[in-house]
């Protein structure tokens, strides 16, 4: 089924660093867990089998709590992530400025449905459920950048982007470089 | 014509420093800090409670009332900032947190003192990424100004804040299912009571009050409950941002005098319709609350009371206009997939019910209904409504029913019609293609 656990994983360097200070922020070890996560995630991209395992020591809590805690949030990854992730919304502010048009037009050009991956692991797309930035839908995030106000046209151009290496500058890029 | 009068919490939106500490400081910031620790923790709270300031995630509890149901010999005391903004059709705290992250924090500050918290937590959502790191710059920044830490402004008060970055689940916006996620668990709500402000986070008293709440205080700290009452209803004092989506001309953040006409924030902030476009229905208060058809939209004022006397919620300000060419049978079955998919499967009510209405109007939408799944919807409804720990159940049932009844010809124009042959209507058919 899995492979076999790496029992030597572990964060080394300035992502132990950051460990140690959210360990240290929070007033119980079980309440860092969700931070923890995160630091895990942003540095190998999902979290594995092996760094479950390692958490649950670190924060003394069995490894069912860590499993309990990244099945319920939806942001959380246990297996590879595709090199773009694509998050389309798919409520009802989008839905009314013209989200289905969009994502079928997303489906058409990458080949794949809603929650599948391209068979080179570049493209990724999911469905997600409102994104906060309803008054400039239809909209789709990609990590921190978030593009607003998509057309067909704005899909090529974002895609095209992606598939050079160079992704599109996003709408709200303006926040990042500030 | 200029609405710059009411502009309190909006009036730093689109500077491009806004959110630097030299600019917020340059403005006024933190003024009301310094101010707060000389008035003490009491006349702050008698403050907040005099300018009659609401909660302004949706629920619209007096903020001051909360804050005092913190008892007073409790020994640590947590204070806990909503930015989970989830609720579809909102988007106003990202603004102020985008704009204004000082004023976010500095109002953060001066109610985690008024409740005597030595702990703050700021929780964004986990979409929000760009979010969190300008709130946790804010942050380090205050630290290094003194704003944070042992002894601010040689107050002798200490606050530590953590930014906690949230991981996609839309239940960690009610209260209890937000202080259970920061303890590390799944974001499930708990039976209240006992009530958070009592017992919350480690079962310590913990006050959970949205973004926009605590932006609203320095400007009562600085200015007095009076000033803040020259706008809105003697019972909605004050402004409010609505964040409105959809086909009008000037869609965004707008921040209004509660008690405003909708007739006159729809033609004279909104512009009303986009070119081509009619009003067909309003969802006033984030996609939760019961939709209002036009007629009724252009009758209500846009406060607490107006809205509950139509029979709706003024909730979180996140206004839906919808145009005529919606199907209300589509959109409804847009948000019951959502609300059954953030479901978050604790109370048997609202995961089984939510997955009902869902598929039901998926039925009715591929042309399999029948006129006794309409009843059947309502029936759903009754077994939902009121029955769980948290309102996520209701959330579902309101848009539901009112959708079903205030548009039911188009649920009905689905229904299957038998006829002679025993074989869906035509009417079913073409929609199911």
């Amino acid at each position: 089924m899995s492979a076999p656990i790496d029992k030597n994983w572990e964060l080394t360097g300035e992502d132990l660093a950051r460990f140690e200070a959210v360990v240290a922020q929070y007033p119980t070890k079980r309440s860092a867990l969700m931070p923890s996560l995160w630091i895990i995630q942003d540095r190998d991209g999902y979290v594995c089998d092996a760094a479950v395992n390692w958490l649950a020591a670190q924060l003394e809590i069995s490894e069912a709590k860590v499993r309990e805690v990244m099945s319920f949030y939806f942001m959380y990854r246990d297996t590879p992530q595709a090199e773009y992730v694509l998050q389309v919304c798919h409520n009802i502010s989008c839905h009314v400025m013209g989200a289905r048009p969009v994502i079928t037009h997303l489906e058409k050009r990458l080949g794949v449905r809603l929650g599948e991956t391209t068979p080179d692991g570049k493209f990724a797309i999911e469905g997600v459920e409102c994104l906060g930035a309803c008054g400039m839908g239809p909209c789709l995030q990609v990590g921190k950048h978030l593009y607003e106000h998509l057309t067909n046209d704005k899909i090529d151009a974002i895609l095209e982007s992606m598939r050079r290496g160079e992704p599109l500058r996003a709408d709200t890029d303006r926040e990042l470089e500030a | 014509m200029s609405h710059e009068q009411y502009k309190i919490l909006s009036r730093r939106f689109g500077r491009a420093d806004a959110h630097n500490l030299a600019a917020y400081e340059a403005d006024g910031g933190y003024a009301a800090l310094r101010k707060s620790f000389e008035m003490g923790r009491e006349a702050v709270t008698e403050e907040v409670k005099n300018a009659g300031l609401r909660g302004r995630g949706g629920a619209g509890f007096p903020t001051g009332v909360k804050w005092g149901f913190v008892p007073k010999d409790a020994e640590t005391v947590y204070f806990m900032v909503n930015a989970d903004e989830s609720e579809p059709g909102t988007f106003k705290d990202r603004y102020l947190i985008d704009y204004d992250p000082h004023l976010v924090l500095e109002g953060s500050i001066i109610s985690s003192y008024a409740v005597r918290a030595e702990l703050c937590v700021i929780y964004i959502r986990g979409e929000f990424g760009w979010l969190i790191d300008r709130m946790q710059a804010a942050v380090d920044e205050a630290y290094a100004k003194g704003y944070l830490g042992k002894d601010i402004l040689g107050s002798g008060y200490a606050l530590e804040v953590i930014v906690h970055k949230g991981a996609g689940a839309y239940i960690c916006g009610e209260e209890t299912g937000l202080i259970n996620s920061v303890t590390g668990r799944k974001g499930q709500p708990s039976i209240k009571p006992p009530f958070p402000a009592v017992q919350g986070f480690l079962d310590k008293p913990t006050i959970v009050n949205n973004v926009e709440s605590v932006a609203a205080v320095p400007h009562i700290v600085t200015n007095g409950a009076a000033v803040y009452r020259e706008h809105g209803t003697e019972k909605s004092a004050g402004t409010k941002l609505f964040s409105v989506s959809g086909p009008v001309r000037n869609p965004g953040v707008h921040e209004i005098p509660l008690g405003l006409p909708f007739r006159e924030f729809f033609h004279e902030w909104l512009g009303g319709m986009a070119d081509g476009e009619e009003l067909k229905a309003v969802i006033v208060g984030g996609s939760s609350v019961p939709i209002l058809t036009a007629d009724e939209a252009m009758n209500i004022n846009l406060d607490y009371e107006s809205c509950a006397e139509a029979g709706t919620m003024l909730g979180s300000g996140g206004m839906i206009i919808v145009p005529g060419r919606c199907d209300m049978v589509e959109l409804i079955q847009v948000l019951m997939h959502f609300y059954w998919d953030e479901s978050c499967g604790q109370c048997t009510p609202c995961r089984e019910g939510t997955g009902w209405l869902h598929r039901l109007v998926r039925k009715l939408r591929r042309g399999e209904g029948t006129l006794a799944d309409l009843d059947l919807i309502e029936k759903v409804c009754s077994g939902m409504a009121g029955l769980t720990i948290c309102p996520l159940s209701d959330a579902a049932v309101m848009p539901m029913r009112s959708f079903l009844q205030k548009f039911r010809p188009e649920f009905e124009a689905l229904v299957q019609v038998q006829d002679d042959t025993g074989s869906p209507s035509r009417w079913a058919r073409e929609i199911r293609s």
